[in-house]
């Protein structure tokens, strides 16, 4: 993976920049000793590092003004960061760049029931966002797996998703409104309380736009009141292909559930010999949860199993309670885990259409026994999301370097099918050079031409997304 | 000009030496006034429909009505309920997907299941230089690059002429019930919607109507899925609301899709004369809209919809409404112009000088020979 060089001028005046980045902040919100800008090194993709020129931590949307503008007029890249926990290396630094931190801005700014809304600082964590709320019978629904570390300002840069999002939608579809401040300092709202926007749909467009467009400081999220119950139902199969035709038929009947979670062998059993589960040893495992009062339940559990016992299922098990519901996902939940106990693993994240599960998974399988390398399946079926994870030796001579090579086979694969190469973490610096595996020069374009509007001189976190030969008349002209 | 292919629709804009108006079924647009019509009525036909994945790929000028037979013969439908511009607009035109798209229009289960922009899972579009732009795909998640798909949702035609669509489609429902409330004040109303919206018993449509089809008002509350959950949920509901007295409950198809088609199409403004306004707000603020306008103009017909978020207004006045809404947050899109209107007043709100900066330098971008729909979305007409 290459970085571009890191400019020699903006290295040489690293003191220079200090001194003008405490004229504007807190004493404590300039981070400048290597020492200490080393925690700021990487995120969760933790193959690739490189420690920032400085770290600063504001406190307020002004502050964070104050650091762009001045940025902007000096000619320092920015990258901002939330909690650090993209997958995608979307929050790598880059050594001449400033990282911005909203890990200061947690605030819980308006709480309105009655118009189911809340607006917070968007260094506020996830998972405290619902649990400002849920005393109250309400919670924020998009839930990625690391809502107990990342932060929203992180969700909406990545448009993350979660295991909910089948019924509930991803983040785009659960932000009302944001304060964001542009490159030059400027500071705007889009958005609020209110539903759809006056003019552009600009709010959309800064959704998932991995922090190329403007810096976040505050959101109005949607949130809605929690189900009366939820309930999952296990089953098994022996074969992937039955398991993903099932899939397609609880949704054609008309079942919505909440989530479909998808199992394949090599996943249940490292998730079986790590959680113990009480998984079956089979093919393909699924797990529905369906929501609502118990009588609810139990009328779409019976439409769910009806039509799961027409694909002849080795084992279908519904819980009885709430102890048997926690073993039915434990297992599923301890799956990074799991596997993180046997091997480093790569983490993908392609989607494709539901209809194609059976001819992927069963190409996957090939192409994991062409490179030498496991590959578990886990992932969210109802919506195509698939997490494919390779299993490999970081220490073992050139296991990394198959591993990305299977990798970007894998999402040429999902792309081919007419799925895409990131369903919710990100392209970041880690699928950037697979970019025109689905699109055209012209779509790229298209895309670039959006960031020469909100960001004229390519400071904010210009290293991401786009393929580097793409950007790199832009990055140099600025 | 009514290209037939995505190709020749490029080749059509790219020969293009002035301005037009980009249309599909032109039931929903302003006037084309002296502009000539580019047409992407040509680009029609569903190409993919997949039940099982939920998606449905189609060409922008296809029928709407093709659309909802396609997926009703499937017990599926289109989550975000379109309006049918024409009772508003007096078009006999056939509404098309693409028009759709164009205006991002969402009926009343926008509350509940998301305005159109969030059941678009991509498109293709021809640019102002005739180059042909896909984004987003047909996949439900998709984070790869910028959602372009979101911007052109609701771009009134002025960024592009959208050749195809995909849409994400839902499960049509098996019943329905509808709380219905006699003699609430606007206010009572809402918070009654309030209220509604914020139990766990998914309501997918808020609406009050100050005079409803007998002239009084009533407030209607909607729950949609399978039967059991549908029966069990109604009752809870009502009993949820019992401060705001006790509702019918309506349970027949047909009579319950009728009633919200009569909210969702505006069905009770008679004025033909009149303005007709859009305006969002803060659900609770609904009634503060509706209370200003009334002081101002007494014979303003007025429509809540999305729990009191938005508030329809019949305004037989040719000035700008917004000048009665200040300090209310939100904003007012002018839907249909009144008789005798000048076009002095904005359609679109006008917008704080930092983002119209952003606004125009994406027109720039886009359609650097101002092209498409000139001045439509411009605050200076
Ligand atoms: C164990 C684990 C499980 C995960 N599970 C999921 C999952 O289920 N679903 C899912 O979608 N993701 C998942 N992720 C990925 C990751 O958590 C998400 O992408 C998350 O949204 C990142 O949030 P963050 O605050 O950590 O952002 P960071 O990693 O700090 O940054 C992510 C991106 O956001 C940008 N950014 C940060 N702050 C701002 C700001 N204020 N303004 C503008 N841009 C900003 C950064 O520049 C960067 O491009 C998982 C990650 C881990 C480690």
């Amino acid at each position: 993976m290459q970085m571009p060089e890191p400019s020699a001028g903006i290295l040489a005046r690293k003191a220079e920049i200090v001194a003008g980045l405490r004229d504007r902040l807190p004493a404590d919100a300039v981070i400048s000793d290597p020492a200490e800008t080393r925690a700021y090194e990487c995120d969760a993709l933790t193959a690739y590092k490189c420690p920032p020129l400085a770290v600063v931590l504001p406190a307020s949307t002004e502050e964070v003004a104050a650091v762009l503008a001045y940025c902007h007029a000096e000619r320092v890249p920015v990258v901002p960061r939330g909690s650090g926990t993209s997958l995608a290396g979307g929050a790598l630094p880059t050594a001449d760049s400033v990282i911005l931190g909203v890990a200061r801005l947690n605030d819980v700014i308006e709480t309105d029931y009655p118009n189911r809304i809340i607006r917070v600082q968007s260094g506020r964590t996830n998972l405290s966002v619902t649990g400002a709320v849920e005393a109250d019978g309400f919670f924020y629904a998009p839930d990625p797996s690391s809502q107990l570390a990342c932060a929203i300002a992180g969700n909406i840069a990545m448009n993350s998703g979660g295991a909910h999002c089948l019924k509930y939608g991803v983040t785009t579809n659960n932000l009302l409104g944001v304060t964001m401040v542009t490159m030059e300092g400027e500071v705007i709202e889009l958005g609020g309380a209110h539903l759809d926007a006056p003019g552009y749909d600009l709010l959309g467009l800064i959704c998932g736009s991995e922090g190329q467009l403007g810096v976040v400081t505050e959101a109005t999220l949607r949130i809605i009141h929690k189900p009366q119950g939820a309930r999952p139902i296990l089953m098994g199969f022996d074969s992937n292909e039955v398991a993903g035709a099932c899939v397609s038929d609880i949704i054609r009947a008309g079942v919505l559930p909440v989530a479909i979670e998808f199992m394949d062998r090599p996943c249940i059993r490292a998730c079986e010999a790590f959680a113990k589960a009480g998984y079956p040893d089979v093919e393909a495992l699924l797990i529905v949860e369906v929501e609502g009062a118990e009588a609810e339940i139990a009328e779409q559990l019976s439409k769910i199993t009806e039509i799961a016992r027409r694909h002849n299922p080795v084992e279908l098990r519904e819980s009885r309670s709430e102890t048997e519901s926690a073993l039915i996902w434990k297992g599923r939940k301890a799956a990074f885990g799991a596997m993180g106990q046997i091997n480093d693993y790569m983490c993908l994240d392609g989607t494709i259409p539901v209809t194609e599960l059976p001819r992927v998974l069963g190409r996957i399988g090939e192409l994991s026994k062409e490179y030498g390398l496991d590959v578990a399946n886990v992932f969210h079926a109802g919506d195509g999301n698939m997490h494919p994870l390779i299993l490999f030796d970081a220490n073992a001579d050139g296991q990394l370097e198959t591993c990305e090579r299977l990798g970007a086979e894998i999402l040429k694969l999902c792309v081919e099918v007419g799925g895409c190469l990131t369903g919710e973490h990100g392209v970041g610096v880690e699928k950037r050079d697979l970019m025109m595996t689905q699109y055209s020069a012209d779509d790229l374009e298209a895309q670039l031409a959006v960031k020469d509007v909100f960001d004229p001189r390519w400071l904010l976190n210009a290293a991401k997304v786009f393929p580097l030969d793409a950007t790199a008349n832009r990055r140099s002209a600025a | 000009m009514r290209p037939g292919s995505e190709a020749e629709l490029a080749d059509c804009v790219a020969g293009l030496t002035g301005p037009v108006a980009v249309r599909c079924g032109a039931t929903r647009a302003p006037d084309a006034g002296d502009l000539p019509v580019l047409s992407a009525a040509g680009l029609s036909g569903i190409t993919l429909y997949e039940p099982g994945a939920l998606t449905l790929v189609a060409g922008a000028g296809t029928p709407m009505a093709e659309i909802e037979e396609t997926l009703s013969a499937e017990g599926q439908m289109l989550a975000f309920e379109p309006m049918d511009h024409r009772h508003l607009t007096g078009r006999d035109g056939v509404p098309t997907i693409g028009g759709a798209v164009a205006v991002n229009a969402s009926g009343p289960r926008r509350i509940q299941a998301g305005a159109l922009r969030d059941s678009l899972l991509g498109v293709r579009f021809v640019d102002g230089q005739g180059r042909v732009i896909k984004n987003g795909g047909r996949v439900m998640k998709n984070v790869t690059g910028y959602d372009l798909v979101k911007l052109m949702a609701g771009s009134h035609g002025t960024l592009g002429v959208l050749s195809e669509v995909a849409i994400k489609v839902l499960p049509a429902p098996d019943a329905r019930a509808v709380l219905l409330f006699n003699g609430l004040t606007d206010a009572e109303a809402v918070e009654a919607l309030c209220a509604a919206m914020g139990s766990p018993f998914d309501v997918t449509g808020a609406a009050h109507l100050p005079a409803g089809v007998d002239g009084d008002p009533v407030t209607m509350i909607r729950i949609e899925g399978f039967e059991g959950s549908v029966a069990l949920r109604a009752k809870a509901l009502a009993a949820h609301l019992v401060r705001f007295g006790t509702p019918e409950v309506e349970r027949d198809m047909g009579r319950t899709a009728a009633g919200w088609a009569f909210v969702r199409d505006l069905k009770g403004f008679t004025q033909a004369d009149a303005a007709v306004w859009k305006i969002s707000v803060r659900p609770s603020d609904g009634p503060k809209v509706g209370a200003a306008l009334r002081a101002a103009q007494p014979d303003v017909g007025i429509v809540y919809d999305w729990s009191g978020g938005l508030v329809w207004a019949e305004w037989p006045d040719t000035g700008d409404l917004r000048v009665h809404l200040a300090g209310i947050p939100g904003h007012a899109t002018l839907v249909r112009a009144g008789r005798g209107a000048t076009g002095a007043v904005p359609r679109f709100a006008p917008e704080p000088a930092p983002v119209a900066r952003l606004s125009e330098g994406l027109r720039a971008k886009f359609d650097p020979r101002g092209l498409f729909n000139p001045g439509l979305m411009t605050a200076h007409v």
